[in-house]
């Protein structure tokens, strides 16, 4: 992990108000920001480990563990709400026995929350990895959440 | 023959890649010459998966298409433009899209988003080219001259922030677009990113040039991974055609511009909080003075605009301020795209001057609900705006007239609840909502928010009702203003609209449940 840390680090070094793209390199590379990063970052940035510790939590995307294999984020916010997006996640949390933001025991899936994905008139909405889904119902959902590998 | 299927990402999320997939394979098995262009939506998001498909007339469109339907359309000769399967006929003629004012989004849809070439013959750069002769003052005077407002949601003037700028001197200023659209509702930002991206690019050089900055920011959510492509896609475009880099155009001004992508913090679509994240720090909110006009990003002038803001500019530097502040409402100039979303039938980007009213809008454009039941509220301005019951249907849509009713515009957009939502629970959810995102800085929104969710907890228990409303309205009071910033000071709107206009849900749990 170590060699890998240092490169993208040093990749941002110079780079004007460069933590947050680090992060986002980080997290793309290891799935997470390890908490061993944390003094690397300091250093190289010559901020204080505080610093970096309180940025990466103020973030809702940055994670501190690995997600599971699947990430399924369902939107929470109004516009959602308004076609019945609570009902069909309560659904799919019943059926996986999940919470929000919890992972399978399997390590297969994620479910968490997003409040807003831009899709408001195709609501309700998800994101499924990288692949956006509209008008969802909650049959689609468990589907989705069960043929995940 | 052209094929148009967009790229939007509400389209891919309701199967516009599949249905691409199809036409290829399908004209592919038939040979016949298809060239197959990925375009923007038009916004009109209830028809998509919406194919387009130029014929000599002008492009007609087929609704809802399946990738299932794709050989069953060109049996009909949907290739040729024929009528077959969910056909609209000409796009243009379609009365949702024929009622709009584009000038914003004139070449949403139309274009393909990434051809320097297909910007350029539908009036790109004109505006650009026009405020590299007229010069920066005359940049400057004409955005003041337009009556543009800032879009984002507070409404300021965009020419007064841009003077203010301009005015002030240093060795570096900064253009920096609040691409953060994170009010639910909105998807203006997202679509004018994915679907005329070098309109924002142009904005943004032409706002350079105006005010002396030399390099550009455009702050975008994590949410819209399909406008980070984009963007930064034209962006390296936009730099290999002259039109970014040391000289703009062959002139002796330069522009420099960067994606920067956020980390899921709604605050940050607060300007200040914003520029204390593009530093790398927490996305808390600044106090102000100082202005960010004058010390901005870095301690430096910045102007910080919102992206709707930005694409506009170009239209006023092309077609001159008067053609913008020609029309509009009272002290609102202009268009707005206003965006109709939620449980509405004709769900999509519909840019209007102001002054429709808030019920023609609704009703008539909108169709009412997608459920067919009743419509019951709308909250317009997203998650910090008011909820409007029918009977304030005559609000034209006007920043001063929403904000006498106790309202906002917001950044457009207009969310429809049919007659199963309990407003209770909205209220508590604004409460949650400003719990869960506020940056931590001031007291009233950090401890006031989580009291007020609590409050509601206890209010939908049916615990001392009467008590615990009068403590809500004293502590939306306390947040309205007591707070830094608009997060904690405007949760009060939806929270206090939704208590005075639909009283009925806020009774006593045994009460409610007797009424039902």
């Amino acid at each position: 992990m170590m060699p890998r840390l240092q490169e993208i680090i040093s990749q941002f070094q110079q780079v004007d108000g460069g933590l947050l793209p680090l992060l986002h390199e980080i997290q793309s590379a290891f799935g997470y920001i390890p908490r061993e990063a944390e003094p690397e970052i300091a250093k190289a940035l010559n901020l204080t480990r505080a610093d970096v510790h309180g940025v990466i939590s103020f973030y809702h995307d940055y994670r501190r563990a690995p997600a599971g294999r699947h990430v399924l984020k369902l939107c929470r916010a109004e516009a959602c709400q308004s076609m019945g997006s609570e009902a069909q996640a309560k659904a799919l949390l019943d059926h996986l026995g999940l919470n929000w933001g919890e992972t399978s025991a399997d390590g297969r899936i994620t479910i968490e929350a997003v409040y807003c994905l831009g899709l408001c008139a195709t609501a309700p909405s998800a994101l499924f990895d990288d692949q956006p889904i509209g008008r969802t119902n909650a049959d689609r959902l468990i589907t989705l959440a069960e043929a995940a590998a | 023959m052209d094929i148009f299927v967009p790229q939007d990402m509400a389209a891919i999320a309701v199967g516009a890649n599949q249905v691409a997939e199809a036409i290829i394979a399908e004209a592919k098995r038939r040979n016949m010459p298809v060239r197959l262009i990925r375009n923007g939506s038009r916004g009109m998001f209830w028809l998509e998966p919406l194919v387009e498909v130029a014929t000599a007339s002008g492009r007609v469109g087929y609704a809802d298409v399946r990738a299932d339907d794709v050989a069953s359309l060109f049996d009909g000769g949907f290739a040729e433009g024929k009528p077959c399967g969910n056909f609209l006929g000409l796009i243009e003629n379609i009365p949702y899209f024929a009622k709009q004012t584009r000038f914003v989004f004139k070449r949403a849809g139309v274009i393909d988003p990434l051809s320097l070439d297909d910007y350029r013959a539908h009036g790109g750069w004109r505006g650009l080219e026009n405020a590299l002769s007229a010069g920066p003052a005359a940049i400057v005077a004409a955005v003041k001259a337009s009556g543009l407002r800032g879009r984002g949601g507070a409404g300021f003037p965009t020419g007064i922030k841009w003077e203010t700028v301009a005015r002030t001197e240093a060795s570096q200023k900064y253009i920096v677009c609040n691409a953060d659209e994170g009010d639910s509702g909105t998807f203006a930002d997202r679509l004018i990113m994915e679907a005329d991206p070098f309109a924002l690019i142009e904005g943004m050089v032409i706002a350079g040039i105006g005010v002396g900055a030399t390099r550009g920011y455009i702050y975008l959510r994590s949410e819209y991974p399909f406008a980070i492509t984009m963007m930064n896609r034209a962006i390296a475009l936009a730099h290999a055609g002259g039109m970014l880099g040391p000289s703009i155009n062959g002139s002796a001004y330069g522009f420099e511009l960067e994606v920067r992508v956020g980390a899921g913090a709604y605050v940050c679509g607060e300007e200040t909080a914003l520029l204390d994240s593009l530093e790398g720090k927490r996305g808390q909110v600044r106090a102000k003075p100082p202005l960010p006009a004058i010390k901005g990003l870095f301690g430096q002038p910045t102007v910080i605009n919102n992206t709707i803001s930005l694409a506009s500019v170009p239209f006023i530097l092309a077609e001159g301020a008067s053609a913008f502040a020609d029309v509009g409402y009272g002290r609102s100039r202009g268009t707005m795209p206003i965006q109709l979303a939620g449980n509405i039938r004709h769900g999509g980007l519909f840019e209007a001057a102001f002054g429709l009213t808030l019920g023609h809008l609704v009703d008539e454009i909108g169709g009412g609900t997608q459920s067919g039941r009743p419509v019951r509220a709308v909250q317009a301005g997203g998650p910090l705006g008011a909820y409007f019951p029918p009977s304030m249907f005559d609000t034209p849509y006007d920043y001063e007239a929403f904000a006498k009713c106790d309202g906002l515009i917001g950044h457009g957009g207009l969310v429809v609840f049919d007659d199963s939502v309990d407003m209770a629970r909205m209220a508590r959810f604004a409460m949650a909502f400003c719990a869960h995102e506020s940056c931590g800085k001031c007291t009233p929104c950090r401890i006031g928010a989580v009291r007020g969710m609590e409050t509601f907890d206890k209010i939908l228990a049916g615990i001392d009702v009467h008590n615990n409303m009068s403590l809500i309205e004293d502590l939306c009071e306390t947040m309205k203003f007591g707070s830094l910033c608009a997060l904690g000071g405007f949760t009060p709107y939806p929270v206090l609209s939704a208590i005075r206009h639909f009283p009925e849900d806020f009774v006593p749990a045994p009460l409610r449940h007797a009424a039902e």
